[in-house]
């Protein structure tokens, strides 16, 4: 299927899931569903990076952070539309990655991978510092009265905002997945002096994913401070979200867009449940579990298992 | 305006002193990833583990948090025997090292620090020793004993390990396992032995580093994750797999985080040995005393 | 006997490195090596175990960066050019112990090369690449391979991979880095046929083997590296009668 035409469904129906919601009158859906959204967002961005190039980001947390604390930044300073916001949000963390990969891309992937746990940390300490944004007491963040568009509450907004986005990252994703660019990924994750040495010019296909990796998970922050109204530094830069970031993909299947989008469905409904039944420390113990089983035992996560189970059938009994 | 003498004196005590400690937190990696190449980012979460192992046994039957993690660093070689075995079959054995080996020993350092937030809670621990409130005054610098004592017991620590590695045997196996594993195996020694040993030995330092760590200073769960840009920033700058490298890169680091706590505050502490990391990285990859 | 290189005339050389020295700490693995390749030219590369001739591969392809001695390329300086840009220039390299991208078919394998390198210099239309792929494939006996895995290949199918790739670069100038090592008597030939054919191409090759047979076929002009220096530059048959040849290296 052509990108186009795929982009061209994928919109369809992204249309279609928020006008269905329309009818859903239980708050609880608005709030998993944001979550799920955010995670799928996340978890296609990471894969960028990370499943497509092979190069680990520990630092989504701060990705995502950037376009929270942007959007904040910018709310407190002028207040402009949520589109402005959450574009200005996506190209800072861009810039963030950007930078990290020139600083860190050209040595080997265990440096990048350190770098940005470490950058995690300092963005933290430099947040919880920063009073403009409200620092460590945190930002309050006031929804606007009016809703756009006619729709019942904000809520809404920001869900048909998130649905748009998670749109967005899983073409995106493929798009780059499939194209030549991909495929130079793709060598460079699997040999990069290799693929070097066959004309990829490696430093800046690195930079490329970065970039778009950094922006998209950016992205998935910039409507977090509207959504929770109050915005502080350890909800934004939430361990939560750097361990998933890698769990779900790792768990549904690094190779291809539908992995991510896989792992960020299963993984991120059992997390509400086990959330609301259980405590927010058991659930993130249940992730970091799965993450562990997942990469030893089944490295190819659950688009493995699909492809093996396939590979089988084809080849007969 | 009046030079700060006192001020300055007592930043490079507290740098040095500090730097010390920093090596015996530092020098697990600068065998495990400096050495042996594998890359054990849950280092720092079992420094943590160790601190609340002190502290438990410190809590329950007041014995000195440091005597009781030199005694039970047998427990944690063990355990550092049984974490490279499964590292090794998963990973290493079928070259997946990089991405699925980062991943794997990520996963561990979440769950180390999610069990102790689920055994002990998110609060601070903070452990009482005799010495702990002890501080020796030589004219205008202090020496902290709960800064002093730990560093006395990182530095034997870290000597103890160089002579280890260059005196014996068994520890130049593992100095020549990094290089030519072809030439372990022709001489009779198997190389998978070598670095299970090396790893287990880097893991018993960090149950040691974490008890004194704990004497520094009060611990909670996530502490850890503040400590993997120092580790690793430590193990850069002086050189991977270079034992007296990672001293000197501690005590550089240490005087850089001292001197920027005292003159802009301590919580940009993190911040430091981040840029060092860059720095080092961008300038010298191989090391001060790298080879 | 071939001229001395200085007093051969600067563009008939296609590839001219000069006073080339690396060093790893206090270890010298190229001491001043002085190499030219002519347009088309058959070199063979031999020497002892560990006396620098994947080193000097290396600093060749790019992979490396040489401390000292300049190298030239079809005209071009090469000094601080990454590997890429040395293989859109024209010169491939293929590696001792293969690396395929395991990921992708051997097809997929060899699409990475036409998209990235060939085109740019060969201009090769998108649409063309699959055909081209195709085409390299026969000319190394890989087709009926076309959509295998290419991790789980046969060592010597691997070595064809490996050429392969370099071939699909569309090089003026390829290096083969001990295609040949560990195979068997037919094996090596197939490999030989494969790098004879490249004449026909008008791709200059320096080959490094240790399998003499194929060695002296192959080679216009033999090239001898000994502890990081070459010690003999000519024509087969004298350079392998060189006393010096025979004891550091032959006579092994």
């Amino acid at each position: 299927m052509r990108n186009r035409t795929f982009a061209a469904l994928a919109f369809l129906v992204a249309i279609a899931v928020i006008a269905a919601s329309r009818f859903v009158s239980n708050d609880y859906f608005f709030s998993a569903a944001y979550t799920v959204l955010q995670f799928i967002i996340l978890a296609t961005a990471w894969n960028i990076l990370g499943g497509y190039t092979g190069y680990v980001n520990f630092g989504s947390a701060a990705f995502f952070a950037v376009g929270a604390y942007t959007t904040v930044f910018l709310y407190k300073a002028a207040q402009p539309p949520l589109p402005v916001m959450i574009a200005a949000g996506t190209v800072v963390a861009g810039l963030l990655g950007l930078m990290v990969g020139y600083l860190t891309l050209r040595m080997r992937g265990v440096f990048f991978a350190i770098a940005t746990l470490a950058l995690a940390v300092v963005l933290y300490t430099f947040v919880l510092n920063w009073d403009y944004v409200g620092g460590a007491r945190g930002a309050y963040i006031l929804q606007p009265r009016l809703v756009p568009f006619g729709l019942p509450r904000y809520v809404h907004l920001l869900y048909a905002a998130m649905v748009l986005m998670a749109v967005l990252a899983l073409v995106v994703a493929r798009a780059i997945e499939t194209s030549f660019i991909g495929r130079g990924l793709a060598a460079i994750r699997d040999d990069e002096v290799a693929a070097e040495c066959a004309g990829v010019p490696t430093l800046r296909l690195k930079l490329f994913s970065a970039t778009v990796s950094g922006a998209l998970m950016g992205m998935a922050g910039t409507t977090f401070p509207y959504y929770l109204s109050y915005v502080e530094p350890s909800a934004a830069f939430n361990l939560s979200y750097a361990v998933n970031s890698i769990a779900m993909p790792l768990i549904g299947g690094m190779t291809s867009w539908l992995g991510p989008l896989i792992g960020a469905v299963l993984l991120g409904s059992v997390q509400q449940v086990v959330q609301v039944t259980v405590s927010s420390a058991w659930n993130l113990l249940i992730v970091g579990v799965l993450l562990v089983a997942f990469v030893t035992l089944a490295p190819n996560g659950i688009m493995g298992w699909i492809d093996a189970w396939r590979h089988r059938r084809r080849r007969g009994p | 305006m009046e030079f700060p003498t006192a001020l300055v004196l007592n930043a490079i005590v507290a740098g040095l002193l500090l730097g010390g400690f920093y090596a015996a937190v530092s020098v697990g990696i600068s065998i495990s990833f400096g050495m042996l190449d594998v890359v054990n980012i849950a280092h720092p979460a079992f420094i943590i583990l160790g601190s609340y192992v002190a502290y438990s046994f410190n809590d329950r039957m007041g014995v000195d948090p440091i005597v009781v993690s030199i005694v039970l660093s047998p427990l944690f070689f063990a355990f550092g025997l049984l974490l490279y075995r499964i590292y090794y079959q998963c990973f290493e054995k079928r070259g997946q090292e990089s991405l699925r080996g980062l991943a794997f020993f990520f996963g561990i350092l979440f769950i180390t620090e999610v069990v102790l937030v689920l055994v002990f809670g998110v609060d601070y621990r903070l452990v009482g020793t005799a010495y702990s409130s002890t501080t020796l005054h030589l004219g205008a610098v202090d020496f902290p004993l709960r800064l002093a004592v730990p560093f006395v017991v990182a530095v034997t620590m870290v000597v103890c390990v160089q002579l280890y590695l260059s005196r014996t045997f068994f520890g130049r196996a593992v100095l020549a396992v990094a290089q030519d594993q072809l030439a372990l195996r022709l001489m009779g020694v198997n190389p998978i032995r070598v670095k299970e040993f090396a790893f287990a030995l880097s893991i018993a330092t960090a149950g040691v580093a974490g008890a004194l760590l704990i004497v520094i200073q009060p611990v909670q769960p996530a502490i850890g994750r503040e400590y993997i840009g120092l580790v690793f920033a430590v193990c850069v700058l002086g050189g991977m797999g270079s034992i007296w490298g990672t001293l000197l890169g501690a005590l550089i680091l240490g005087l850089a985080e001292s001197f920027t706590s005292t003159f802009f505050g301590p919580s940009w502490a993190p911040a430091v040995s981040f840029g060092i990391l860059l720095a080092a990285l961008a300038f010298k990859p191989s090391g001060l005393l790298g080879r | 006997m071939a001229a001395p290189p200085e007093e051969r005339p600067v563009s008939d050389a296609l590839l001219r490195a000069a006073g080339v020295t690396k060093r790893f700490g206090g270890f010298t693995a190229l001491d001043r090596v002085d190499l030219s390749v002519a347009p088309g030219e058959r070199l063979g590369l031999i020497g002892p175990n560990g006396s620098g001739k994947s080193t000097l591969v290396n600093c060749l392809s790019g992979t490396l960066r040489n401390e000292e001695g300049s190298i030239h390329f079809g005209g071009h300086d090469l000094a601080g050019q990454p590997p890429h840009r040395r293989v859109r220039l024209g010169l491939a390299r293929s590696f001792q112990i293969p690396k395929p991208f395991a990921s992708m078919t051997v097809l997929d394998n060899l699409r990475v090369p036409l998209q990235y390198a060939a085109r740019l210099h060969e201009r090769l239309p998108p649409a063309h690449i699959v055909d081209e792929a195709m085409r390299v494939l026969r000319q190394v006996g890989l087709s009926n391979k076309a959509h295998a895995m290419s991790g789980g290949l046969t060592q010597v199918d691997m070595r064809k991979l490996e050429l392969a790739r370099a071939v699909a670069t569309k090089p003026t100038l390829l290096i083969s880095d001990e295609a040949m090592a560990g195979l068997s008597a037919s094996e090596t030939d197939d490999i030989l046929a494969l790098l004879l054919e490249l004449k026909e191409q008008r791709v200059a090759v320096i080959m490094i083997e240790h399998v003499m047979r194929a060695v002296m076929k192959f080679s216009d002009r033999i090239v001898v590296l000994v502890a990081g220096r070459k010690i003999a530059d000519g024509d087969p048959q004298t350079v392998v009668n060189n006393a010096e040849v025979v004891t550091a290296y032959l006579g092994q």
